[in-house]
């Protein structure tokens, strides 16, 4: 086989994923890890230009290549971020070298599981990375191995397996469906085959199969009432992991969702997916929305946020139509971009205060101009005010709204207004007031939290033509 | 298809589910484990006689894995840590017997229902296997809510697992990508289980999930 992009999307973390767990040096790992992410994030770029064509296992078309390069760059500014992050916890002693050497495997490996269940062309090969990608989180978010950390874990492992042995349910499902009309074989668990002949198949199994999916997959996206494990998960593993969970994984799981959805789609004789997702989408985002009210704990109270916006996006993709789908598109990218920005800061704030308890930290612009300021652009960003990325595509969802289903879209924006109000409450006595919490100067690395940021605003301000070309044809494409 | 072939598919079958049962109310982790291995083995017994009659050899590899990781490595392994442990005790349940067998019978019946229903199409063998299939998960899902002992939660999920191979070996032809990978990811999610058990242990002097619980979330 010659070397492509596609391989190497997949290769490069997985050979890195071997060369660091037998290295070593954390010093050299943890550049290896940066350097893995780069080369894999050129890979995932130059999808764009040059694609293979779908294979049996493998395909990349432009729904998932979005998805890749969302994930790789964001991989790759955590991994960034996580150099300097990890230097602080080696020198606080939170973790020892050995676990350092296992925690960037295990990144290696996580971003080999995301980029596979995004490229996979086999709803099989699709679980199976997704259940691995479950398996390596659960070990990251347990790696501080403190009371809280291990239940965390446990409760996402269990949770997260239960999650996907309904999906996998669900999945056979599928087969049985297809089976009858396209024989039995590889064929009948292929995504470029089965949308071409779901038309087809028995409604009553698909219905079935897709309650499955949406229960089992739904868990990983975090919908409520399935969301239980995520802020335990967020709050209790390590910040770059936090940041790749929100950012990513949940991104994963939704993609999912979203193919399977859209071979509903072409049975006119199945149910209709979009209902479903709407009404999950609004129950997390309000449920989510009052949640936020009572968080103590900072890395919750942004878990509890990305709850909140996974509900705005299902929501969309819900609704469906072009203008619906690529507000839910933006949202998703957007939404990707700020929250793992505001984990990166976060994640510093928490180092210098030695502290997650929000009653802990005060008057953050003060003793840290930057991680206070940059936390309040975020905050700004994620809450969804202009001229940032996040107003625009809530308001695309929210205006598409309107015009289809007002009396939905009066939930939706009770919903994202209590979930604002919360949102400021919190970080008034964060970043403003009498400084409290220790004051030691912040061993940061602020470029991947700026560049996020300033992909947010650009977004808002001017997105390029080429840009909003890309994402109509994608939106066009989920139907 | 003979008579015979789906008889002794159609018992293989029943039997899973009503292992599931006899799963439910267990209060000793000796006896839960030992029910379990028979889970495991009726599991392997069921997915070999359909590599026999669905002809199809790679089924058979499928059917050793359970055979010897489930229902051998599995259950002496978990043998070891539960005296390790010292947690050769009762088991304490969150509701008793009678609910849960009340419950069990439910969500059997839910699924018969529900999968004789969508099913029409399909051939008999393959409905009736599905909705055995999915009375076992149900009742696996029902076991780990049921109970608050860790060990016997991981029990819960790996029967739950056993009926999702029931439920892949029952689709006829389907790829053995998948039955392989089910295999894999339960060895996985077992040796993560053991470390995670260890460390509770090492952590807690419990594997009490409800104790566990209370170190739980919101810091004050």
């Amino acid at each position: 086989m010659t070397f492509d992009a596609l391989t190497g999307v997949l290769l490069i973390p997985a050979v890195a994923a071997a060369l660091l767990a037998a290295l070593p040096d954390y010093r050299v790992t943890a550049w290896l890890n940066v350097a893995a992410t780069t080369l894999t994030l050129i890979c995932a770029l130059s999808l764009f230009f040059e694609r293979p064509p779908p294979g049996a296992y493998l395909l990349v078309d432009d729904l998932n290549g979005t998805f890749i390069v969302l994930t790789t760059f964001v991989g790759f500014t955590t991994s960034v971020f996580s150099l300097s992050y990890i230097g602080h916890e080696l020198a606080s002693g939170r973790l020892t070298p050995p676990f350092v050497r296992f925690y960037h495997a295990m990144y290696q490996v996580l971003m080999f599981a995301m980029n596979l269940a995004l490229v996979a062309n086999n709803i099989g090969l699709m679980w199976v990375a997704i259940e691995l990608a479950t398996l390596t989180t659960v070990l990251m978010v347990g790696i501080y191995r403190t009371h809280e950390a291990l239940e965390a874990a446990w409760k996402y492992f269990i949770l997260g397996s239960v999650g996907i042995g309904l999906a996998l349910f669900g999945t056979i499902l599928i087969y049985m469906a297809a089976r009858p009309v396209m024989g039995e074989g590889l064929d009948a668990m292929q995504w470029t085959m089965l949308v071409t002949r779901a038309a087809a198949f028995d409604p009553a199994l698909l219905n079935v199969a897709f309650v499955f999916l949406l229960l089992g997959y739904g868990t990983k996206v975090g919908l409520a009432p399935l969301h239980a494990w995520l802020p335990d998960a967020h709050a209790e593993g390590p910040t770059p992991i936090s940041a790749v969970l929100s950012g990513l994984l949940l991104n994963v799981a939704l993609y999912a969702l979203l193919r399977f959805k859209m071979l509903l789609a072409v049975n006119a004789a199945a149910l209709a997916p979009g209902p479903l997702m709407v009404t999950l989408g609004l129950l997390s985002l309000v449920f989510a929305a009052f949640m936020l009210y009572r968080r103590r704990d900072i890395k919750r109270l942004f878990a509890y946020s990305s709850i909140e916006h996974m509900g705005i996006v299902a929501f969309a993709f819900g609704m469906g139509g072009p203008i619906a789908n690529f507000a839910g598109l933006l949202h998703m990218t957007m939404h990707s971009l700020t929250k793992s920005a505001i984990f990166f800061a976060v994640g510093h704030i928490a180092q210098v205060k030695g502290t997650q308890r929000i009653a802990d930290m005060g008057g953050l612009t003060e003793t840290h101009p930057v991680l206070g300021w940059a936390l309040i652009v975020g905050v700004v960003a994620i809450a969804g005010l202009p001229p940032l990325g996040i107003f625009m595509s809530e308001f695309l969802v929210v205006s598409s709204t309107f015009a289809r289903a007002p009396l939905l879209a009066i939930v939706l924006v009770f919903g994202i207004l209590v979930g604002v109000a919360a949102l400021f409450l919190r970080l008034n006595s964060i970043a403003f007031g009498e400084p409290r919490g220790p004051s030691g100067k912040a061993q940061a690395s602020y470029v991947p939290m700026f560049a996020h940021l300033a992909l947010v605003l650009a977004a808002g301000i001017y997105m390029p033509p080429a840009l909003v070309a890309w994402f109509q044809n994608v939106a066009g494409l989920l139907g | 298809m003979s008579r015979i072939d789906f008889d002794i598919a159609h018992l293989l079958a029943g039997l899973l589910v009503l292992i599931s049962f006899l799963e439910l109310y267990q209060d000793r982790l000796y006896a839960l484990l030992n029910v379990f291995a028979a889970h495991a083995l009726v599991l392997a017994a069921s997915v070999a006689w359909q590599a026999f009659i669905q002809d199809a050899p790679h089924l058979y590899v499928t059917a050793a894995i359970a055979l010897t990781f489930k229902a051998i490595i599995i259950p002496v392994a978990l043998h070891r840590i539960i005296v390790r442990l010292g947690i050769h005790r009762e088991i304490e349940k969150v509701v008793g017997v009678g609910t849960a067998m009340l419950a069990g019978m439910g969500l059997v019946a839910l699924s018969m229902v529900v999968m004789l229903r969508v099913t029409h199409g399909a051939a008999p063998l393959a409905r009736e296997d599905l909705a055995f299939a999915l009375s076992v998960v149900l009742l696996g899902l029902l076991m780990m809510v049921t109970r608050r002992n860790a060990v016997s939660q991981v029990i819960g999920f790996m029967s739950l697992e056993n009926g999702l191979v029931l439920a892949a070996t029952g689709a006829k032809g389907m790829p053995l990508v998948v039955e392989i990978s089910v295999a894999f990811s339960i060895l996985i999610a077992f040796i993560v289980i053991g470390i995670f058990l260890f460390r509770i242990r090492e952590r807690f002097d419990t594997v009490d999930v409800q104790v566990i619980d209370r170190f739980r979330g919101e810091r004050r």
